[in-house]
């Protein structure tokens, strides 16, 4: 019988005991802030001995995630965490986890990336990483990073799927902040997760296997990478699905997407991470007084859920997408490309327009999105756009 | 130490038909070492370079132990996760308590010299139970010859050109072996291909250390080199015997010299390892007789220097 106790903690609190119920049977730790914390619990429950993990203090973000590829592909389950910079040193990694097909859990602070040095939240490091072949997850609370982080590890673990998953949570907002949030007893999650068996792992000497081997001169790469691609695809139903099972057990909800008020939304934001809950606030206020307003939230960045958005969108007078990083020189940020994209193919155009929003933690107050929503008023009856793109809250 | 009755008896763990130049050192390097495992199951894993592109042209592989390639700088880091995941499954009781496990990383020098250095003292310092091995061929050969930090002083390399304003490197080589010595493990070695049956009893005595132990191997590259492919494992002798590479163990701290045949007195001198390779002819040409003689300095000094730590 699944048992709950509501408890006031951090993201980042909350995150490692996930992990601590979903026993990984090796970590690898190294600190950035505002993931440090993560590892920083985690050590505790290695000190206690309350898991049987080998705990690795790597000397850096690149050991951490080659060491991490190294027991993975060894037969291990695999967790750590990171941050900004250190997700960026790390990049040569993500892509060789995800080309290995290795089933790493990995938490991210989403926090923005240097230079100008900065320790806040954004969203740069983790939009950095979109096209590693990672499952992405983004948290709006405390209580999705402890949820997402136990859905990631059967996600990753799927045979259908068998991808490396990153589980966020945006820097201090929600890793540093205490929450309300319901914790599962620890046999219930042990149950959900399951062991997990590898496949042509390398501890079994009786079947030797060669992983990472060289697949140029004429061989077989493109079709590793078109193996990714489907792999990416058959997730999207894996995500739906383990999240479905998930909510029977939690009575949460958990889709790929999540709306407040589009029933009828004649004006909307998309939103990614914990400015979903300040524009949801703003949003029921304005409805109060008779504005058609919504809110779509994106919870899975990896695989993109489009036809979800396609549909939640659709037949909308005006939308915004909020753009917590930048991809400069591109039409707008990485959700802003995503969402048009989304919509190109319905019959008839939503008129959208970006807005660049809270970089390097840069305060997201709901007077903010109180503009937003009244720039959306204002081109739903037919006044003219803001052009191309917006900065939102810049002094 | 294995007779050579029962070393011959071994498996090769490095099949043969793979794609590395005739006269490669690297493999001979791998063999020798992979023998002194013995018969305890091994998980091998390299850096990217000659030795990871040769053996693993997919789908085939000549590793008939499990083995993984990850990327260039970080070989050791790789096979610190294996290891730590070997103990934490064993931790977990998903495999049995008694069985024994041995774990090698090989990398040539520019991945452990230069680029793999950060990843190799990491995992030297945390005292993973494993071996390092460094197949030293004194340059980048997979990516055409350039110069790395083993390279030697004057040598030509495609990154330290001869021409008429340079004569090649114009620095010494970092010294490894000493800069892991540091490190405090339980095993160090320096060895040469030359010497095939001492660098199985270094590799032995590297598997039976509890902890990190390294092991720094000096294989030569015909390709780079300018030698004959015949040539290799002569090369490698007189890099022994003029001490231009001293052999030597460093056991729980202390130094001792593997072999006793090279002194300060009988030692040849450099020039005969030097003159029958293409990389170092230009030092052979009127002009070049004074960064000869300093080559010469260079390795008394570095003989003199591992001598004085063993004692002698």
């Amino acid at each position: 019988m699944p048992t709950q106790k509501t408890v006031a903690q951090t993201g980042n609190v909350l995150v490692a005991e996930a992990m601590r119920q979903c026993a990984p049977d090796m970590m690898a730790a190294y600190p950035i802030t505002p993931q440090t914390t993560i590892v920083e619990e985690f050590a505790k429950f290695v000190a206690n001995g309350r898991v049987h993990t080998q705990y690795v203090t790597v000397e850096s973000e690149h050991s951490c995630m080659s060491a991490c590829i190294g027991a993975s592909a060894a037969g291990a389950r695999v967790m750590t965490a990171t941050s900004s910079q250190g997700l960026a040193l790390m990049w040569e990694e993500l892509h060789i986890a995800s080309g290995m097909r290795l089933p790493i859990v990995m938490a991210n602070a989403n926090r923005a990336l240097s230079a100008p040095i900065n320790i806040h939240c954004d969203h740069s490091d983790i939009m950095g990483a979109r096209d590693a072949g990672w499952v992405i997850l983004f948290a709006e609370t405390a209580q999705e990073a402890y949820d997402n982080t136990i859905m990631s590890v059967r996600i990753a673990e799927h045979p259908d799927v068998l991808l490396p998953v990153m589980t966020t949570l945006d820097g201090f907002i929600t890793t540093h902040s205490i929450d309300r949030a319901e914790m599962m007893d620890d046999e219930t999650v042990t149950s959900f997760v399951g062991d997990y068996v590898p496949k042509n792992a390398l501890l079994d000497t009786d079947h030797p296997v060669s992983h990472g081997n060289f697949a140029g001169l004429g061989g077989p790469y493109f079709e590793f990478k078109r193996s990714q691609r489907l792999a990416m695809d058959r997730a999207h139903g894996v995500v739906n699905a383990i999240g479905a099972e998930w909510s029977g057990i939690t009575g949460r909800p958990f889709g790929m997407i999540e709306t407040f008020g589009m029933e009828d939304a004649e004006v909307a934001i998309v939103v990614i991470g914990s400015t979903a809950g300040n524009a949801r606030h703003v949003a029921r206020g304005l409805r109060a007084k008779g504005v058609k307003a919504g809110i779509v939230k994106v919870r899975c960045f990896r695989p993109f859920p489009a036809a979800e958005l396609a549909d939640a969108l659709k037949g909308v007078k005006a939308v915004a997408v909020m753009d917590r990083s930048e991809s400069f020189g591109a039409e707008g940020g990485p959700l802003f490309l995503e969402v048009r994209s989304a919509l190109y193919d319905l019959a008839d155009r939503v008129p959208l327009v970006d807005y660049i929003y809270g970089l390097g933690g840069s305060d997201v107050k709901t007077e903010l999105i109180e503009r937003v929503f009244t720039d959306l008023s204002d081109i739903a009856s037919g006044a003219t756009a803001p052009a191309g793109l917006t900065y939102l809250g810049t002094r | 130490m294995a007779t050579i009755k029962e070393l011959s008896r071994r498996e090769d763990r490095l099949e043969g038909g793979h794609r590395l130049c005739g006269g490669c050192g690297a493999s001979i390097a791998v063999r020798q070492v992979l023998l002194g495992a013995g018969e305890t199951p091994i998980i091998a894993g390299c850096a990217t370079g000659c030795l990871e592109v040769s053996t693993t042209i997919y789908p085939y592989s000549s590793w008939k132990v499990p083995f993984i390639h990850n990327a260039f700088e970080n070989s050791a880091a790789t096979i610190s996760g294996v290891e730590a995941a070997f103990k934490g499954l064993q931790r977990a009781g998903k495999i049995p308590a008694g069985k024994k496990m041995k774990f090698v990383a090989f990398g040539g020098d520019g991945g452990t010299y230069d680029i793999g250095l950060q990843s190799l003292s990491g995992a030297m310092e945390r005292g993973h139970d494993m071996v390092y091995v460094c197949y030293d061929n004194g340059a980048y050969m997979n990516t055409g010859i350039q110069r790395s930090s083993a390279t030697p002083l004057g040598a030509w390399a495609t990154t330290s050109e001869v021409g008429s304003a340079h004569q090649g490197k114009e620095q010494r080589r970092k010294d490894l072996t000493s800069i892991i010595a540091a490190h405090n493990i339980p095993y160090v070695a320096q060895a040469s291909i030359s010497d095939w049956k001492g660098l199985t009893a270094v590799a032995e005595k590297a598997f039976a250390s509890e902890g990190a132990a390294f092991i720094n191997v000096f294989a030569p590259c015909p390709r780079g080199w300018r030698i004959p492919h015949d040539m290799t494992v002569e090369i490698a002798k007189l890099a022994v015997d003029t001490a231009y590479w001293p052999l030597f163990e460093v056991v729980e701290g202390e130094w001792k010299m593997s072999t006793r045949r090279v002194t300060r007195e009988n030692r040849k001198p450099v020039e005969e390892f030097l003159r029958p390779q293409g990389r170092f002819k230009h030092l052979f040409k009127a002009g070049n007789e004074e960064l000869l003689a300093r080559i010469q300095d260079e390795v008394d000094r570095n003989f003199d220097y591992v001598l004085k730590r063993a004692g002698q």
